[in-house]
């Protein structure tokens, strides 16, 4: 088994936002199997942390939730992005990938030989 | 709105929907764990093993419902509540330990809620009235006792008032005004005598107050025989005039004369409980600041206003200039040399000191309060530790254990707390009340949110503070030996004894430290009310008679005084009878005397308190004769005019010799001394007034009111009607004026000691309570502990006689160590308080002695009972018991 990556909070809060950017309205189930898709099921993670995760970014407005029934028939809450979700998202990403940018040319530098 | 915000409201809103969420969270849980378990069949597992995986995928459901709830709420205020609730459990299943810490908390927190609202009132809250701190005393002369010395002449307030450039404005009131001064009549009722202030004009305006009806007077009503206009008080309107909201313009009898109520003031200004506590003025009239009053000498009372900027410092060395100027420029005039000192601290200055002690005192008692409650919590504590250690063993943190016993704690202290806001609220109820405490601003007096305040304030202190050691003995508790019962005689069961013992040992010496204090201030006291007044106050009363406005001239006034006397001589049962314009401890105002033909520079000239009085008087009042006569009918108008001085004044003017004979300039006639009498205490019980001297009402005009003393042994309720049935005949409208007993008016000097007195050893009783009950806490548990070992000491053949002996003294011996300590503070503290004896040292052996036997015999009581009950332990049964 491969170790799995331990995440922050904030990352998994801005993996949600994402998740639900590209897919519209998803439950928390969709939305934890999704992300370990993507991820090659090299970060999850108990898929009980996405609730906590979900909770935070209702409570910020980020995303709104409505009892709905899933293509199997089965009552489930489904979460949407909501307007403010998206801006903020928007500008995370932005963040990230800046970042992510610097962050690797951090780690691509090579030490430099002794004089 | 930012996030963190948003994030809390939501929370907030969580946490008061907490059951429905719940339920959501748990069907939004079941409908995962069905999807995942789908998708694990439709990978091919077994339904078991499908919904296995699922659970272990979710990370179990529990835990999932942990972190969804700590999110979405607030975790802090949940187990707060499950606190509370866990606690309110506890105290409920310990009904009587609870009722117990409650009430002691509540006593100790009423006292001191009381306290600090009467501080508050008299020390910390400003005057009532508009911009206080600007305003400032201003007195004749630095230091004087007498109200002479306070006054000034009316020229030099007018020239003060002119000249200076500190004051934007000031304001006097006349100080020489009579309690009962005015007689109101015509109004229906019985003819009543009420008390009226004469005040500038200026005076209310300046102060800031406004008229709840009508208006203030105007220049016309200040001039010299100006028209006779009133202002009511709030009190007088709705008692005497049924608040009439019609009142003003109406006109009544007042001396004869009818006035016109120009206004009445509001409820919020009361005169008398700052400038005159303990007594109480109905009527407001106009002082003229003419020429004519600048002839009555020294009489008006001033308060300034400070310039904004300017300092009481400042305008003392300003007016320290003026005063010389003035007195220079007006020979005429008595001297001034003007003293100013904030309105504040004139008003309350004088009782900071006692309020202070008084304010260290609650403080001790709640410091006993709060180690009392620690030592029954750590009793508490130690006979729960299975119950601490079987929730510490259920995964329960120390901290959150801490919180828990801390919680409990506050929550006793805050219960307690509500009682004690009960007490204060009754307790300042009771001091507002209490008319006949001459204390200022007493009346004002009450609960505020100040108070409310510093009551959470003192409620969470003292639960946090006597919480503080029980809840740190949580992590020393060892989870396997209590729960195995095996910890008896562990090094743990030590330190707790000895903490609870450091307790007790301080609760004895703060008890110490208050019984001393107060057993001090209680010997002063019993001092001063043995003190040789240099009257007889029991069996004397005094009564107002002024002769009324149809005796207008002064032989007629003569023949009046003559009638009364007689009259009041015909009762049976009075066996003296005399009268004064001024009874001892009231009013008093001096003039300068000098032997005549003796010479002394103007700042050295000699004065003495003056008493207008009748023959009869010294007798009635108990005033000793010590040479020559007392005056008689026949010392009127056209007889030699006399005077009769005191003994320091007769020593003063006349040294080695013979002072009957002499002749004496006091007011404008040569007297001829004819009696020398006893030193009387007329300023305060505590000392003598100095140079006295006594003129015959018969020859003089100069005197405001007439009191008649008599002497009797009649009791009250037969005295006021019969003395009304004897003035009859001289006088039918004979007003129902209050009969005081000279022993009230002693009283009532002696009543601010008595207030600091009787709150100081209400305290110390208390004290001694809490002390002698944390000794007995700590004796019979340790007795309770050593059960088994005193059973088989027992056995071994240990005689009761000997069990009970040790144990006693065991009790004895922390009470030394307690009382040891506790006479070494109070030694240094009793110096801090020596300002408030009287009579007695700060190291007095008497009061050191009572208190050590006090607190010995409590200790030794308090040991005794566990002592007994310790010698009767049945050495079967105590061994059987475990």
């Amino acid at each position: 088994m491969s170790p799995q990556l331990d995440i922050l909070k904030g990352n998994l809060d801005l993996m949600v936002l994402q998740t639900l950017e590209v897919m519209g309205a998803l439950h928390g189930y969709g939305i934890a199997r999704r992300i370990g898709q993507i991820s090659g099921d090299t970060i999850l993670l108990n898929q009980g942390t996405i609730y906590a995760s979900l909770v935070r970014l209702q409570q910020r407005g980020l995303i709104h939730s409505e009892w709905g029934v899933s293509n199997n028939n089965r009552r489930a809450k489904f979460y949407s992005i909501t307007r403010r979700g998206s801006r903020r998202l928007a500008s995370s990403a932005r963040n990230w990938e800046q970042l992510s940018i610097v962050m690797g040319r951090f780690f691509a530098a090579q030490k430099e030989p002794q004089r | 709105m930012n996030d963190s915000l948003l994030a809390f409201f939501s929370r907030l809103r969580a946490f008061f929907f907490k059951t429905s969420l719940d339920h959501d969270f748990d069907d939004e849980l079941a409908a995962h764990i069905e999807l995942l378990t789908e998708e694990n069949v439709h990978r091919g597992m077994t339904p078991e093993e499908a919904r296995r995986v699922a659970f272990i995928k979710l990370g179990g459901v529990e835990p999932a419902k942990e972190l969804h709830r700590d999110t979405r709420s607030l975790p802090f205020l949940d187990s707060l509540l499950q606190d509370l609730r866990y606690t309110f459990r506890t105290l409920r299943r310990d009904i009587g330990f609870t009722t117990f810490a409650i009430l002691i908390v509540g006593l100790g927190i009423g006292a001191s809620s009381t306290i600090f609202s009467v501080v508050n009132t008299l020390l910390i809250r400003p005057l009532p009235f508009r911009d206080p701190a600007s305003l400032v005393w201003i007195a004749n002369s630095p230091g004087a006792l007498g109200l002479s010395g306070q006054t000034m002449q009316v020229g030099h307030f007018l020239d003060l008032r002119e000249q200076n450039k500190s004051f934007s404005d000031m304001a006097a009131y006349f100080a020489f005004y009579g309690v009962g001064d005015n007689k109101l009549t015509g109004i229906g009722g019985e003819p009543e005598r009420l008390t009226s202030v004469p005040v500038s004009q200026n005076f209310f305006s300046f102060l800031g107050v406004e008229p709840q009806l009508g208006r203030f007077f105007t220049a016309d009503e200040c001039k010299w025989n100006g028209p006779h206009v009133i202002l009511l008080s709030h009190g007088l309107w709705q008692r005497r005039f049924a608040s009439d909201p019609n009142i003003v313009g109406k006109s009544f009898t007042l001396d004869g004369q009818p006035s016109t109520v120009v206004g009445v003031l509001p409820a919020s200004f009361d005169f008398a409980t700052i400038f005159a506590p303990g007594s109480h003025i109905d009527l407001f009239n106009p002082f003229p600041l003419t020429p004519e009053t600048n002839r009555w000498g020294n009489t008006l009372a001033v308060v300034g206003r400070l310039k904004p900027g300017a300092s009481a410092r400042s305008a003392q060395a300003e007016f320290t200039i003026l005063s010389k100027r003035i007195t220079h420029d007006h020979p005429e005039r008595n001297d001034i040399d003007a003293s100013l000192t904030p309105l504040a601290s004139h008003v309350s200055g004088r009782l900071r000191p006692a309020l202070i002690v008084l304010a260290c005192a609650v403080g001790v008692v709640m410091l006993i309060v709060c180690a009392n409650l620690s030592n029954l919590l750590l009793a508490r504590s130690a006979s729960r530790q299975k119950e601490i250690a079987i929730r510490a063993a259920l995964g329960a943190g120390k901290a959150r254990l801490i919180r828990q016993m801390l919680t409990e704690s506050v929550v006793l202290s805050c219960c307690g707390a509500t009682l004690g806001l009960l007490f204060a609220f009754l307790g300042t109820r009771v001091l507002a009340h209490l008319t006949s405490i001459s204390i200022p601003l007493l009346s004002e007096v009450h609960m505020d949110f100040s108070v409310l305040g510093f009551t959470a304030l003192v409620a969470i202190v003292t639960g946090i503070l006597f919480g503080l050691f029980p809840a740190f003995q949580v992590p020393g508790i060892k989870l396997h030996d209590t729960l195995k019962d095996a910890n008896r005689g562990s090094s743990h069961g030590h330190a707790r004894a000895w903490i609870r013992s450091a307790l007790v040992v301080s609760e004895v010496a703060l008890a110490c430290v208050l019984v001393v204090g107060a057993g001090l201030l209680i010997r002063s006291f019993l001092r001063v009310l043995d003190i040789d007044l240099g009257f007889h106050p029991e069996r004397a009363a005094a009564l107002r008679v002024d002769p009324g406005s149809g005796y207008d001239t002064q032989e007629k006034r003569n023949a009046y005084f003559t009638q009364a006397l007689h009259g009041a001589l015909e009762i049976p049962g009075v066996e003296a009878a005399g009268l004064t314009d001024a009874v001892p401890l009231g009013h008093n105002r001096s003039w300068g005397v000098r032997g005549k033909g003796q010479i002394y520079k103007r700042e050295e000239y000699p004065d003495g308190y003056v008493r207008i009085i009748s023959n009869g008087y010294f007798k009635a009042m108990g005033v000793p004769l010590r040479a020559g006569r007392d005056f008689t009918e026949r010392d009127d108008l056209h007889s030699e005019k006399v005077i009769i001085l005191n003994e320091t004044l007769a020593r003063f003017l006349f040294p080695g010799k013979d002072p009957i004979g002499q002749i004496v300039n006091a007011d404008n006639p040569d007297r001829k001394v004819v009696g020398v009498v006893g030193d009387v205490h007329h300023l305060a019980l505590e000392e003598k007034s100095g140079n006295e001297f006594y003129i015959p009402m018969r020859q003089t005009q100069d005197f405001g009111s007439v009191d008649l003393v008599v002497r009797t042994s009649l009791p009250n309720s037969e005295l006021v009607p019969r003395l009304r049935e004897a003035l009859k005949p001289i006088d039918p409208t004979f007003a129902t004026g209050t009969l005081r007993t000279m022993q009230q008016i002693v009283d009532k000097a002696a009543s601010p000691r008595r207030f600091v007195v009787l709150l100081l050893a209400g305290f110390a009783a208390f004290a001694l309570v809490l002390a002698s009950l944390g000794i007995y806490a700590v004796i019979s548990y340790s007795v309770s502990q050593r059960t088994q070992e005193i059973g088989i000491r027992m056995a071994l053949g240990a005689s009761a006689q000997k069990l009970q002996a040790s144990i006693l003294f065991q009790t004895l011996a922390l009470a030394a160590i307690g009382i040891l300590v506790g006479v070494a503070s109070s030694w240094a503290l009793a110096r801090a308080i020596s300002g408030l004896l009287f009579g007695v040292t700060a190291s007095d052996p008497a009061t050191f002695a009572g208190m050590l036997i006090l607190l010995t015999a409590v200790a030794a009581l308090a040991g005794y009972l566990p002592a007994r009950r310790a010698s009767r332990i049945d050495p079967m049964s105590a061994l059987r018991a475990s």
